[in-house]
């Protein structure tokens, strides 16, 4: 009986998610609505079957995701009946931080990072999944597992335990924590191939629709709702478009695609000759930048 | 480079790929040549590392391919790989995850780390140095870690202008090193990186090469990972861990695991270890239905069709081919840690489930990657490669890991910092020491018709045994001699255990090894346990340097009668006394595993009396333990147990 890539991933996620399940006191799993979230709940589901998932998902709000986002989360909730935690920065929404008015590094930094730690602190974590892949960026391909998190969420990529063999240790003192990344040696294209097979629901974003779209210095941004501040001349023009990641939606740029299926969308991305965190405007401030905010307790 | 970017359908297939070479040997290029000739590059991935090889690359004004796996920022600049960093790429033949691991010495560990994971490995040899240390290292390591599927790459060919004469040298060198070993012949490719040649394309400058490409290689190989399965029984033989008990509700009780080796079939009768119940697989359940069988590497979760009890920890396994436990074992680690191991403490040991208390209590030596032979070692530092003997608390349930990569090995933990210190390949079980020796079945105690109350009317006194411990020149046997005859002078009656007098005798055939001096205590033990049974007070005067050595003797004659009197003079007063020389000899490496020098010596904790003879007489000391002895009703008033 051969195992194929995909089983052979899955197996392989799935042991990592009941390690977690099995070594820490309170566990949560980051959920971004993303389809590498999508895929990693999917994993945990299928980690405890025929059990509940065993932990909540948190999802860290900054009010800027795109609403069907908002709507597909919740509608996941209610349908597969797991336990979300929703956290906003409290401060941040008081000093109306945003992504148009404060830049986006900052804007992250309170929104996302600042946001992810008060959630952490608040519900005393000692293990937080991520869904993270070490495909994705340069200085993700050197992270851990299981990567340890000193009382300050930082991270510190010249003193990382040595990780063997699957024995993964999870020991953690107080107030430390461990970051966990399921999906580590997945690339996009597992990813999109393992939603395929296993009809994983995700947000239609994925998939090409026309949409209302401004072009920003090279980048589609989408109009999502009536918040969206034009600069002059911008007018919204609709075109057909599709994501190939998701977070705000004044930061997330579309790709022009009429893929509108699943099988359209591998088939695009087959062809394609850059990579997913393109779309991102945050990774391109300077080169590692990604390390920099991870140093400070960013995922 | 030619042509649109291909990022084909993933391939059923996936391999595991080591690479490793020194600092210099070109892997990080050989890895971005790899990824740049197959057109596997993002634009946008390229475009970065064209705009960094402007300010930061060493290609002299090419694009540095070598960027692509240097992913940190600092490790750019200081222009060497310092972890291991993941890489992953697809061709339509095969996908691969490339675990890139640095050269420099200092970085073992990391080689390990990412050996631990591989099927196949590849070695950078540079053409024009020929085989280093370091590849010499990397080899062994490789052997080490179980991967029996090597490729050596023999790179910078374009520095020795394609020579086949000197590719032919190196081959052969390749091979007397893997037969050094004990490794199958490695797979030897010549490549230059640099411009391509014999990566993924033959190039046009060694026609006298007719093997295939690297990437040809690596496509085609068929790199089983040997560890897994490597029992000699086919199919292996059933290992499913469990990870944790899946319990919803009271109607569904399941344990979840990896199967790690053979074929888990339901209906199949398999033994809990370490239980030793049977029982038979009821289902194998997943997400997406039952199944009928599970091979290895699948994780499931499985029901037992009798209701037995099964933990995290547990091993459910083939009953005609269990697994080994022990509590004690042999095994080859690597340590990870700046701080030396200290060998008696207390670390935890991790093998999946299976979390315990150990002791590394005997370090055998330590492996010479020169010699590639074992040599005695005073310590165990950052990056050595150790034969040690592992006590731990519980019974391990483990395979050797020549024949199971995960039953077969295990990480240390450090306590306080819960840091991960070592690596563990388990050799053998080895011999239980004398303190856990059972005596045969068929012995009887023989009593004695004088009860203990007659004893001690006769003799004035209760028994007890007094062990005097202290590092060499704190004044055991002088403060063991004044004591006896103190107690002498009083009419009562002891028998003196002399460590040295030991070891002209009983204990002739020891040595000083921490298992050695572990003995030497327990015989001491035993006899003034004998002597304590015949009503008399035991004098011992040992170094006994471990905490858990000295608890053992505690056990073995009874805490109720058992004094620890802890000599604790300082260091240097020690050194002072010292007119045989001894600890010069000690620090000039003649006597090894010397307490206080290159042994550790464990301070008593909370020993009955603590006596610093450094600022006490000889008399002061007598006086301490009298007192103590009269105060528990050993000597003095001596009051007659009950019979």
């Amino acid at each position: 009986m051969e195992r194929d890539r995909l089983q052979r991933l899955e197996d392989e996620s799935v042991h990592i998610i009941r390690e977690v399940a099995a070594q820490f006191r309170k566990p949560v799993m980051l959920y971004s609505i993303g389809k590498d979230s999508s895929v990693m709940l999917h994993l945990a589901r299928k980690a405890f079957h025929p059990g509940p998932v065993p932990f909540p998902l948190l999802h860290v709000d900054t009010t800027w995701k795109f609403s069907e986002m908002i709507a597909f989360r919740d509608r996941m909730a209610g349908e597969i009946g797991f336990e979300l935690i929703v956290h906003t920065n409290p401060d941040g929404l008081a000093a109306g931080i945003n992504p148009f008015d404060h830049g986006s590094a900052h804007y992250t930094d309170i929104m996302k990072t600042q946001a992810l730690k008060q959630a952490l602190d608040a519900g005393r974590f000692d293990a937080a999944f991520g869904g993270a892949r070490r495909d994705e960026e340069r200085s993700r391909a050197k992270e851990r597992v299981f990567s340890f998190r000193d009382g300050q969420h930082r991270w510190d990529p010249k003193n990382q335990r040595p990780e063997l063999w699957n024995h993964y240790n999870g020991r953690v003192g107080s107030g430390e924590s461990i970051r966990v990344f399921p999906l580590s040696n997945w690339t996009e294209l597992d990813v999109w191939h393992y939603i395929g097979a296993n009809e994983i629901e995700i947000v239609p974003l994925y998939l090409a629709a026309p949409r209302p779209v401004v072009e920003r210095d090279g980048t589609l941004l989408m109009v999502d709702d009536e918040r969206f501040r034009f600069e002059a001349g911008e007018r919204p023009e609709t075109r057909s478009v599709r994501f190939r990641t998701l977070g705000c939606y004044p930061l997330t740029g579309a790709v022009e695609s009429t893929a509108a299926t699943l099988a359209e969308v591998v088939a695009e991305m087959a062809a394609a000759t850059r990579s997913e965190r393109e779309g991102r405007v945050i990774d391109h401030d300077q080169s590692g930048s990604m390390e920099h905010k991870k140093r400070e307790g960013y995922f | 480079m030619g042509g649109e970017p291909v990022a084909p359908r993933p391939s059923a297939d996936l391999l595991r790929v080591l690479t490793c070479g020194s600092v210099d040997d070109g892997k990080s290029t050989l890895i971005g040549r790899l990824l740049h000739d197959s057109d596997l590059l993002y634009e946008d991935h390229l475009a970065a590392v064209r705009k960094d090889s402007a300010t930061t690359g060493h290609a002299g004004g090419q694009v540095d391919l070598a960027l692509l796996a240097d992913g940190l920022v600092a490790e750019r600049e200081q222009g060497i790989t310092i972890d291991v960093a993941h890489l992953y790429f697809s061709t339509p033949r095969r996908s691969f995850i490339i675990a890139d691991t640095p050269g420099h010495e200092q970085y073992t560990r990391n080689m390990v780390t990412g050996a631990s994971t591989s099927e196949l490995a590849v070695i950078l040899v540079d053409a024009a140095r020929g085989i280093t240390t370091q590849t010499r290292r990397h080899s062994l390591i490789v052997n080490l870690l179980g991967i029996s599927s090597v490729v050596v790459a023999v790179n910078k060919m374009d520095l020795v202008d394609y020579r086949e004469d000197r590719f032919e040298s190196i081959a052969s060198a390749v091979r007397e090193l893997a037969s050094a070993l004990g490794l199958p012949d490695p797979v030897c490719i010549p490549v230059s990186a640099l411009h391509g040649d014999g990566v993924v394309e033959p190039g046009a400058n060694m026609g006298w090469y007719d093997g295939p490409c690297l990437m040809e290689h690596l496509e085609q190989v068929d790199a089983a990972v040997h560890a897994a399965g490597a029992s000699g029984i086919v199919g292996g033989r059933l290992r499913l861990p469990v990870q944790l008990v899946i319990r919803p509700d009271h109607r569904f009780r399941g344990f979840a695991g990896t199967v790690c080796e053979g074929t888990l079939r339901a209906g199949d009768r398999v033994r809990v270890e370490p239980s030793g119940r049977t029982t038979a697989i009821a289902r194998i359940v997943t997400f997406d239905g039952d199944l009928e069988e599970a091979p290895t590497g699948r994780s499931v979760v499985i029901t037992t069709s009798d209701e037995i009890d099964i933990g995290r920890g547990d091993v459910i396994v083939d009953p005609a081919h269990p697994p080994q436990r022990a509590r004690r074992v042999t095994a080859t680690i690597v340590w990870m840690a700046e701080a030396d191991l200290v060998v008696g403490r207390e670390y935890l040991l991790a093998q999946g489930g299976q979390t315990m208390s150990c002791r590394v209590s005997e370090v055998m030596g330590r492996l010479d990657v020169d010699a590639l032979e074992s040599v005695p070692a005073a310590a165990v530092r950052l990056n050595d490669i150790a034969t040690v003997t592992v006590r731990t608390d519980a019974e391990l349930i483990f395979d050797p890991y020549t024949q199971n990569r995960t039953t077969g090995s295990f990480i240390l933990i450090e306590r306080s910092s819960n840091a991960t210190v070592a690596a563990g390949m388990i050799e053998a079980a080895a011999p239980a020491a004398a303190w856990e020796a059972v005596p045969g079945a068929t012995l009887e105690r023989q009593r004695s018709s004088i009860s203990g109350a007659e004893r001690a009317e006769r003799l004035g006194q209760r028994p007890a045994t007094v062990l005097l411990t202290g590092l060499t020149g704190a004044g055991k046997s002088t403060i063991a001699s004044a004591l006896e005859r103190e107690l002498f002078e009083r009419g009562r009656t002891t028998v003196r255990l002399d460590g040295e007098n030991m070891r002209l005798g009983v204990s002739r055939d020891l040595g000083f090894s921490s298992r050695d001096r572990s003995e030497n205590v327990r015989r001491t033990a035993e006899l003034a346990r004998l002597v304590n049974d015949q009503g008399l007070i035991a004098i011992a005067a040992l170094v006994a340097p471990s905490a858990a050595v000295r608890e053992r003797a505690r056990e073995l004659i009874g805490a109720d009668r058992f004094v620890e009197v802890f000599l604790d003079p300082p260091l240097e007063v020690c050194r002072a006394r010292d007119r045989a020389g001894l600890y010069e000899a000690a620090d000039r490496g003649e006597i090894r595993q010397f307490p206080g020098v290159s042994a550790p010596y464990d301070k008593p904790a909370n020993a009955d009396l603590v006596l610093d003879t450094s600022r006490l007489d000889v008399d002061a000391c007598v006086r301490a333990i009298t007192a103590w002895l009269e105060a528990g009703q050993f000597i003095g008033a001596v009051e007659t147990p009950e019979p």
